[in-house]
């Protein structure tokens, strides 16, 4: 897979942390290799929307990457559970179904932004970027790989 | 059976088909079918509800479901791992049926869409009259995908839904 210059966080130079929440174990490891390439550290998966609301808790990521629909919970109401506990999560929603109502119901729950699958490497990225905003820093003069 | 409601899974399934397996692909077969659907590979099944209503069976040639795995997972899978083959398949499908589902969705159609499951049966059931099956073979470098569409759009569930909305 390509490689991107590096997101790290702004505040210690380290890797931006991620929480991947998909029921889908091919979505899981897809989306583990793309931040990988980010130069990201994957510190914790879940299934569903339940696991993944203990899981922010237990590790509160930088950013999580979130599926919608899933057993359980879905995305939307797990994210706006986080949201209303830690206002300050980083969630993006990550789904196939991208139509606006989605999308807006997504971003008015608390999501910071959404990524239609399949997912493009690049995509993502910019997306993560874009997220981290003043709390992220990539390498100085390195390429962004797009 | 309208074709603007099909055209979205035929256009999604080119696009998803062609980044996961990572090569170029063609629609080879495209029929209509009265008669029981059978299982050819490893298939996942998709039920919709309201506006539009009906199944959407995928159905893909065991090689070409391997590929998938394999390319899906960073790791090379083979016949021997059967979930992950069919967890594969699962999630081909959804993201077709997810893309498609977003065209219809903005262009005004409401419909529920259920999560795929796998069909582990031979056969399927009959498609009716007015939900006669379309099937598309899609031809990829590691084998066939088939696409069985049998869909029906009921205008009296759209009046509801307008009507309650007012």
């Amino acid at each position: 897979m390509e490689k991107f210059a590096p997101v790290k966080r702004s505040e210690d130079g380290q890797p931006v942390r991620y929480l991947i929440v998909d029921d889908s174990v091919f979505a899981r490891k897809n989306l583990v290799r793309m931040i990988e390439s980010f130069g990201g550290q994957v510190i914790g998966e879940a299934g569903d929307g339940v696991s993944a609301i203990s899981e922010y808790e237990r590790l509160t990521p930088d950013i999580v990457l979130m599926d919608i629909t899933m057993p359980q919970m879905e995305g939307i109401e797990a994210a706006e559970r986080i949201v209303r506990e830690h206002p300050n999560a980083r969630i993006v929603m990550v789904s196939s179904v991208g139509y606006q109502e989605n999308i807006v119901a997504a971003l008015q729950r608390g999501a910071r932004h959404f990524v239609q699958k399949p997912v493009k490497p690049e995509v993502l990225y910019e997306v993560i970027k874009y997220v981290m905003r003043d709390d992220g820093t990539t390498a100085r003069g390195a390429g962004a790989g797009v | 059976m309208r074709m603007d409601l099909i055209q979205p899974f035929i256009n999604s399934a080119d696009a998803v088909l062609a980044q996961a397996l990572g090569s170029a692909i063609s629609i080879e077969d495209l029929s209509m079918e009265k008669e029981a659907y059978r299982r050819k590979g490893i298939a996942a099944a998709v039920n919709l509800t309201g506006e539009i209503e009906g199944r959407i069976i995928f159905d893909v040639d065991l090689g070409a479901a391997v590929q998938l795995a394999s390319r899906l997972a960073g790791v090379e899978v083979s016949e021997a791992h059967e979930d992950l083959v069919r967890e594969a398949v699962l999630e081909l499908a959804n993201q077709i049926i997810g893309n498609a589902v977003t065209t219809l969705n903005d262009q005004g159609f409401r419909f529920h869409v259920r999560p795929p499951i796998v069909h582990t049966g031979e056969q399927g059931s009959k498609s009716s009259e007015d939900t006669e099956a379309l099937v598309m073979g899609f031809n990829t470098s590691s084998g066939k995908v088939f696409m069985n569409v049998a869909l029906s759009y009921h205008c009296s569930r759209a009046a509801e839904a307008a009507a309650a909305a007012r």
